[in-house]
């Protein structure tokens, strides 16, 4: 099963939303969490990032999706720290809440590592105006 | 240099660690107001992690690159832990540092720093101080100057990249936020940078 790992700035952003996607998705523990410092300060760890990453790996690969502006840089450094180990690993440009859940439920159905990341970009089309569904 | 990039790199650390509050009121003005916090931090755990006696420049550097992703926080953190990470790349296995080593070694800690956050010069960043940098150590080496020789020229660039940066608009990170509001303003990430050049030159100087 394709591996998620949740990045942000915050531990409890990315344990919430770890939570949430586990509870929607009914995942085997392979969403994984990396927010925060290791001390629980604000901020984002790339080492953090990268253990997580191969802690989610089965073999089926890891889509990674962190919140925004040193979250994206943190996770693309992760990406790099694992060159030459053969994970199949991919930042999705995805909403990190939306984009997290649409991927947990992808890889709960047993889709490829690239239909989980496009579970996860197409979440950002998805309209919160529940009348109109965001058409004007 | 020979085995002493422990002291060096101790060096830095303490000049970022004595300027947080002064980093971090720049950041204040036009971001987020950690910068100087996130980047001592960092330093500090460089300074207790990195090994004393290692005579591998290379992987002293690496450990400097990697211990900073790990503890600064913020944008800094990779920006700064992709620059020695790369430097390191120049000088795996070297136990001394030429003028034309430390020249490569910088080469690559600024492409880094540029392909890590997807920037150019011009965009009020760490590039703003660190390429004109290179450039100027480049100019003096070619000349026939020495590492220090170099290291002064590319001091004296990046203060003048500094200044300049006050006179340009924020195009990315925080700062981008406020755009054309961000001028007048004094870049943090320029300025350590700055920081970290002069206090490489005073520690090949002394």
């Amino acid at each position: 099963m394709v591996g998620i790992v949740i990045v942000s700035h915050s531990r409890k952003i990315a344990e919430g939303i770890q939570e949430l996607a586990e509870q929607v998705a009914a995942s085997s523990g392979r969403i994984l969490a990396a927010g925060g410092l290791e001390d629980g300060e604000i901020g984002t760890d790339a080492v953090r990032i990268s253990d997580a990453i191969r802690a989610a790996d089965d073999g089926d690969g890891v889509a990674v999706l962190a919140d925004l502006g040193s979250g994206i840089m943190s996770a693309e450094t992760a990406v790099e720290l694992l060159d030459g180990e053969g994970i199949d690993v991919r930042l999705a440009d995805a909403p990190v809440v939306e984009g997290a859940i649409a991927a947990a439920v992808e890889a709960a159905c047993g889709s490829g590592i690239a239909e989980v990341i496009r579970a996860a970009e197409e979440a950002r089309f998805v309209s919160k105006n529940i009348e109109t569904g965001g058409r004007p | 240099m020979c085995a002493r990039v422990y002291d060096c790199l101790k060096c830095i650390g303490e000049r970022i660690i004595e300027n947080r509050e002064f980093l971090t009121d720049l950041d204040r003005e036009i971001g987020d107001a950690d910068h100087g916090v996130n980047m001592a931090r960092g330093y500090a755990a460089v300074i207790e992690k990195v090994p004393r006696d290692n005579p591998d420049i290379g992987a002293v550097l690496k450990k400097t690159g990697m211990t900073l992703l790990s503890t600064v926080g913020g944008a800094s953190g990779p920006l700064y832990g992709t620059a020695y990470m790369e430097a390191a790349k120049a000088l795996a296995g070297k136990e001394s540092l030429t003028k034309e080593d430390f020249g490569k070694a910088l080469e690559l800690a600024v492409a880094g720093v540029g392909k890590r956050g997807k920037s150019v010069r011009g965009e009020k960043t760490m590039l703003d101080a660190l390429i004109p940098a290179l450039d100027a150590y480049n100019r003096k080496i070619a000349e026939g100057g020495s590492l220090a020789d170099g290291l002064d020229c590319a001091c004296a660039a990046a203060k003048e990249g500094v200044e300049h940066t006050k006179s340009i608009a924020a195009t990315k990170g925080r700062a981008s936020y406020l755009g054309e509001r961000s001028i007048g303003h004094q870049d943090p990430g320029a300025t350590s940078a700055m920081i970290t050049l002069e206090a490489i030159r005073d520690f090949i100087r002394e």
